[in-house]
């Protein structure tokens, strides 16, 4: 692991998620899934490494599988 | 009906599909006799293996069997893949092309057959029959198999030492002994068909998800030898065979493909679904699977006969060593120790492949979708496309046969439990290829410059070589020509690629398995010690 993913990183919080919500503005649900995916893949790509990837996809999957 | 009567070998290979025609050439090769016992008189039929990888060819070429096989297969080493009608990226397996194979040919597997028994038929040790089917298989000890032979005459038995069981997908003997293969199998059907067209087409794999010819679905097309093309549909899950297998429905399909002006006549038409699945071990006393019979995959890869043809490469020379008296039985324990991860890499990516083809949900759907939207104008994305990551050698990394790695090397090169590099050097004034002078027996690869070739440190090593039974091979490369009168291989590197692609320099030593899988390696003169050490582990002490 390069850092605990759940420690706080971001540079500027607020102007990321709004950039990120706004995204969807005006988009129909079925668009705003693609846009998503998009962003996905291009986050996964600037992180690169396997096992951090790995790591973050297994905590976000993990409410959903542990209830 | 005959009296039944017992004959003694030592080795004894069910089937004679590719894997048990590669295990009889090798056997050959080592100069071991074998028998080869396969229930039909003739070679497949219909549209099966077509894509033969250059580690296979390599391991042909080594009993003299790839040259029919390179003259009439198609070479390629080019790949398109299309969503759509648009291109969206294409990719070259040989980018650098210094190797004596090509990535691969398109060989129909009924050539492949043909090519292999003629050319077994004029090796020395050959005796491959026909129409004698395998009925029964008895362990007698843990030393001997008895197997019991019909023909359409008579029965007969065979003792035998040791019993290759390639005898395919169904495998008879493997469901004699109760064993299974367990995996995954998917539900989506495929339509297989050969076709022969006038038009020329080139020599190239192409792939198209989403084509317009065929709604929503995949296709793959190669070319064959003899005008033969291979189109490959994906048809759903819930297609059904035989409506699917009608010619005119096929014809259709063809039709809008290829486009309303090209004739062609259709050879042969199959629909399958695929599974990827394995045995949990291969070995079982003195009887060892390979090929389908041990593994199965889909064939998007062509991981198939090219990984089975590996299967007997590793399991051949290690038999045929023990058989020789040169080393332990345990060294055939690392039959399993390397080609059930081989199996298992094989397996991952013939699966991720049909995965990526046959989204199994909305979210996987949506995933490939952004992934062919950024493709688009992305590289990186196009990494991502999977229509088939096609076969290459598996990396023993993890052998029982392999020493530790020097680290003056810095992973480059070629590590323990990787296969040697090929390239072209000079013996002499003639150019030659660098994999077919390392040969089929343990062999010293040693680096040199012309101080070092005349020292006694060589002289030594080449004395160690000498003592050891069997006589290792040594092989020098050097940086430039040596004139040497002292009977030594001695190959010059001129265009220096040998000492680069192997992360050598003047001092550098590899020890070479007989299937040209690295064992050892030393940047910088090892202590004879060392490589004895290095020898002994590699043959199974
Ligand atoms: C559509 C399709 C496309 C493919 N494309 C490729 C590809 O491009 N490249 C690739 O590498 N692989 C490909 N494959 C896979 C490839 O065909 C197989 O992996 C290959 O045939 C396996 O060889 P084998 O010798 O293990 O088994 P088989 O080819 O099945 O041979 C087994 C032999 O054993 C004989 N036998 C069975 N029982 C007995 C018995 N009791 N006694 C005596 N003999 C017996 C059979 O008659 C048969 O001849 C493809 C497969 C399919 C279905």
């Amino acid at each position: 692991m390069i850092y605990n993913i759940k420690e706080q990183n971001f540079e500027s919080p607020d102007d990321f998620y709004e950039v990120l919500v706004n995204a969807h503005d005006g988009l129909s649900d079925d668009e705003s899934r693609r846009l998503n995916a998009k962003i996905i893949l291009l986050l996964a790509n600037a992180i690169g490494n396997k096992d951090l990837l790995e790591e973050i996809i297994l905590t976000a999957r993990k409410s959903f599988v542990e209830q | 009906m005959k009296q039944a009567n017992i004959q003694y070998e030592d080795v004894v290979i069910v089937g004679a599909g590719p894997v048990g025609l590669a295990a009889a050439a090798e056997f050959a090769n080592h100069g071991i006799k074998s028998v080869v016992l396969e229930v039909s008189n003739s070679f497949s039929d219909g549209s099966k293996a077509i894509c033969w990888s250059q580690r296979t060819l390599e391991i042909l070429n080594r009993s003299g069997s790839a040259k029919k096989m390179l003259e009439k297969g198609v070479t390629w080493k080019q790949g398109r893949v299309y969503r759509g009608e648009r291109e969206i990226f294409n990719f070259d397996l040989q980018a650098e092309p210094d190797f004596q194979m090509p990535a691969f040919i398109n060989l129909q597997q009924y050539y492949f057959e043909e090519f292999l028994e003629r050319h077994i038929g004029t090796m020395k040790f050959n005796d491959i029959r026909r129409s004698h089917e395998v009925v029964d298989v008895n362990p007698k000890t843990d030393s001997t198999v008895l197997l019991t032979v019909k023909t359409p005459k008579d029965e007969y038995k065979i003792e035998t030492k040791y019993v290759i069981a390639a005898d395919g997908v169904k495998s008879p003997l493997r469901n004699k002994l109760g064993l299974q293969l367990k995996g995954q199998k998917f539900e989506e059907k495929f339509l297989i068909t050969d076709i022969r067209v006038k038009k020329s087409y080139p020599m190239e794999r192409r792939f198209w998800f989403e084509p317009v010819f065929h709604h929503g679905q995949s296709a793959l097309l190669h070319v064959q030898p003899d005008n033969i093309l291979r189109i490959d549909l994906q048809l759903g899950p819930h297609a059904d065979p035989e409506i699917e297998s009608n010619p005119e429905r096929v014809k259709n399909r063809i039709r809008k493909m290829l486009g309303e002006g090209v004739g062609f006549d259709i050879e042969w038409i199959s629909v399958y679904t695929f599974s990827c699945r394995r045995m949990d071990k291969f070995t079982h006393g003195s009887i060892f699977f390979a090929g389908d019979s041990a593994h199965v995959v889909s064939p998007f890869g062509a991981r198939g006969g090219n990984g089975g043809v590996q299967d007997v490469d590793n399991l051949s020379w290690k038999i045929s060593a023990v058989l020789k008296g040169y080393a332990p039985k345990t060294l055939l324990n690392s039959y399993d120790r390397e080609r059930i991860p081989a199996a298992d890499e094989n397996i991952l990516n013939s699966a991720r492949s049909t995965n990526f083809m046959t989204p199994k949900n909305k979210a996987s759907e949506e995933f490939r979708d952004a992934v062919f939207l950024l493709s688009e104008e992305m590289p990186f994305a196009r990494q991502l496309i999977n229509s088939g990551r096609l076969s290459s050698p598996h990396f023993y990394k993890d052998s029982p046969l392999n020493s530790m790695d020097d680290p003056l090397f810095k992973s480059k090169g070629a590590s323990p439990g990787e296969l040697s590099i090929d390239t072209s050097v000079f013996k002499g004034e003639d150019a030659v290829w660098l994999l077919t002078e390392l040969g089929t027996q343990f062999c010293l690869l040693i680096f040199v410059d012309e101080p070092l070739f005349f020292s006694n440190k060589i002289r030594h090593l080449r004395e160690l070589a000498c003592s050891w039974k069997p006589k290792i091979k040594i092989v020098f490369v050097s940086d430039q020509e040596i004139d040497s009168k002292n009977g030594a291989l001695i190959l010059s590197d001129k265009n220096n690629t040998c000492f680069k692609k192997w992360a050598a320099k003047p001092g550098s030593v590899y020890l070479i398995r007989p299937d040209q899988y690295i064992a050892a390696r030393w940047k910088d003169s090892p202590p004879l010690k060392e490589i004895n050490c290095a020898l002994e582990k590699a043959m199974g002490n």
